[in-house]
């Protein structure tokens, strides 16, 4: 490895110690369930999977945050400030020019007191760690969609399928279409609804999925098509939220807009301005910084709040050479039970070099 | 030195392949005792035949140990990151057709689409404790098919073989898995998925793009290529 990489890597986390993290260490191989688990077999095309007959599957770690989290809800004392300096391993399908084994240095704060004020020490932590290098910042709020999802008037089952898929745009978007009536019931499912007896050609009863849980899912579809559609100015609403693509100031107003239609938003638009406020106390100029609602939702699939990324802007293509955000609903899925409120971020200091290099 | 052509060592795509060159002029044969993996060809020179299991063929290919080589593209796209880099299609041979498709059990009445599948796997995971499960040994294909579809909460499990008996010893929900006729799926009370084609697959004469060809071995391959019209 390239010992400029490994002495800027020594030097961020010098950084994020000097902000009160204290070191942590993760092992490389991490049990491939808990992973396969919250990403689902996606991540499968993303991580290197090994195995051993004892253990069974194993993952080289494709990040610090899955290790961190469980060791905190184990042990932890609260709050807490942590940082780790090591590498993760990613397995490439696509292009052989991205790196499979790079380091990453991050910082990771857990603390129930003021979310606006921890976002806002991690973003602005992280941008000074970056100095003068020639880096863009984006910031997003995966919560806002959430809201607004949350307040459609409309079954909650509709509502948990669409939050299902808030992190697969497309599938989000078909499923909208079909909650508001604007694609027409596929054919056989229509059939399906209408019978009296769709049991008649089923055959014989295979595998575990029961015939109780057929019957169930058909109760389901029935009930969903007696149903109202979601109205089309809610979708144009949602289209509006998604669209919000403007600088910090000019985002929030666009969004106090829309709240006044959409009240479900409130809240989450409030600490939205209440992280603006805190990011320009910390010195961060919000007035030129861009917000992006959609900003993360295929790339970021645990964040469910604040998210960043910082981008080069003399490498086109390159990937983000900083991310981070909010993951609270992380710490409770592998919390068993307890959760605390989470917020973080990783630098990646070999693209940290590159991009200083000058223009590719 | 030569040509090398890979050819499946054994089987009815070994048959058709041998047809399909006999018909244009280029005679391939298996040469020694039933059980020798060895052949000859006659009609053009400087070309050599190497038997091979149709698996291996997309491997010695892209490493570039073969110039040319006959197999199923469903394997060229499972087994090749980046397939079309790496190797280029010569010609379709018009056999070995097969789909590769994604099927549950006929009993599922309620699940016809993508669409359905992905919300009974939700419902499965809740249900049961653990994702559904999709036997194949078309892994990439078809955990890339899925993700396009935005398909969540199932997973792959490994089936070298008899995939399609995999739902009935529930040890999976359901399979993907290559048919022709579809009589297998039929047998075992499974039904494809009406949007759950994921590839059409036949046989196809593929040239390895990164194969060290010599001046003398260029001059054979372009006789070949000629005599086969390609």
């Amino acid at each position: 490895m390239n010992p400029k990489v490994i002495t800027t890597a020594a030097g961020i986390e010098t950084l994020f110690q000097q902000a009160g993290a204290a070191t942590v260490q993760a092992a490389i191989l991490q049990p491939a369930e808990t992973l396969l688990d919250l990403y689902g077999e996606d991540i499968r095309a993303r991580a290197y999977v090994t195995s051993d007959p004892l253990r069974g599957e194993q993952m080289l770690r494709p990040d610090f945050t899955v290790p961190v989290v469980q060791m905190h809800m184990e042990q932890g004392a609260e709050p807490a400030r942590y940082t780790y300096n090591g590498v993760v391993f990613r397995r490439q399908e696509d292009d052989a020019s991205r790196a499979n084994e790079y380091l990453q240095v991050g910082y990771e704060v857990f603390d129930r007191s003021n979310p606006a004020e921890t976002d806002a020490e991690v973003f602005a932590l992280i941008q000074n760690a970056l100095g003068d290098a020639p880096v863009r910042a984006t910031v997003g709020d995966i919560g806002i969609l959430m809201a607004a999802v949350d307040g459609l008037n409309t079954s909650e089952r509709r509502k948990s399928a669409l939050r299902r898929h808030i992190w697969r745009p497309k599938r989000f978007r078909a499923l909208l279409d079909r909650f508001a009536g604007r694609v027409e019931t596929p054919a056989a499912r229509q059939a399906l609804i209408a019978s009296d007896n769709p049991m008649a050609q089923a055959g014989p009863q295979i595998g575990l999925r029961s015939a109780a849980e057929v019957a169930e899912r058909i109760d389901v579809l029935k009930s969903d098509a007696a149903l109202a559609p979601i109205s089309a100015t809610e979708v144009d609403l949602i289209e509006a939220i998604l669209q919000v693509r403007e600088t910090c100031p000019n985002a929030l107003a666009q969004l106090r807009d829309i709240a006044v239609d959409v009240p479900s938003i409130t809240g989450a638009v409030t600490r939205l301005g209440e992280r603006f406020e805190a990011l320009d106390a910390r010195g961060v100029e919000t007035s030129s910084l861009m917000f992006e609602t959609s900003y993360g939702r295929t790339s970021m699939e645990y964040y469910d709040g604040f998210v960043f990324g910082f981008h080069a802007t003399n490498h086109a293509g390159l990937s983000p050479i900083a991310t981070g955000g909010r993951y609270d609903a992380l710490t409770q899925r592998l919390g068993k039970g307890d959760a605390i409120p989470a917020v973080g971020g990783v630098i990646r200091p070999d693209l940290l070099i590159q991009i200083a290099g000058g223009a590719s | 030195m030569t040509i090398k052509l890979g050819v499946p060592s054994k089987g009815r795509l070994m048959e058709k392949t041998f047809d399909w060159f006999g018909a244009r002029g280029v005679t391939l044969a298996r040469t020694g005792s039933d059980r020798e993996y060895a052949g000859a060809v006659d009609g053009v020179t400087g070309v050599e035949l190497v038997l091979l299991s149709a698996g291996e063929i997309p491997r010695e290919l892209a490493a570039g140990r073969i110039h040319l080589g006959v197999t199923g593209i469903d394997l060229i796209h499972e087994k090749l990151a980046a397939w079309d880099q790496r190797v280029e299609v010569m010609a379709e041979l018009g056999f070995g057709f097969a789909d590769l498709i994604l099927a549950v059990p006929n009993c599922w009445v309620d699940v016809d689409t993508l669409d359905d599948l992905d919300a009974a796997a939700a419902a499965f995971r809740a249900r049961h404790g653990f994702r559904l499960r999709i036997a194949t040994k078309y892994h990439r294909l078809v955990r890339e098919f899925l993700k396009q579809a935005g398909v969540a909460d199932y997973q792959i499990v490994d089936s070298q073989g008899a995939t399609e008996g995999t739902v009935k010893n529930e040890t999976a929900e359901a399979i993907a898995d290559i048919t022709s006729s579809g009589e297998t799926l039929r047998a075992n009370h499974l039904k494809i998925l009406s949007d759950g084609l994921i590839l059409k697959s036949q046989a196809c004469l593929l040239r390895a793009r990164g194969a060290d060809v010599s001046a003398d071995e260029g001059r054979d391959l372009a006789d070949l290529l000629d005599k086969l019209g390609l």
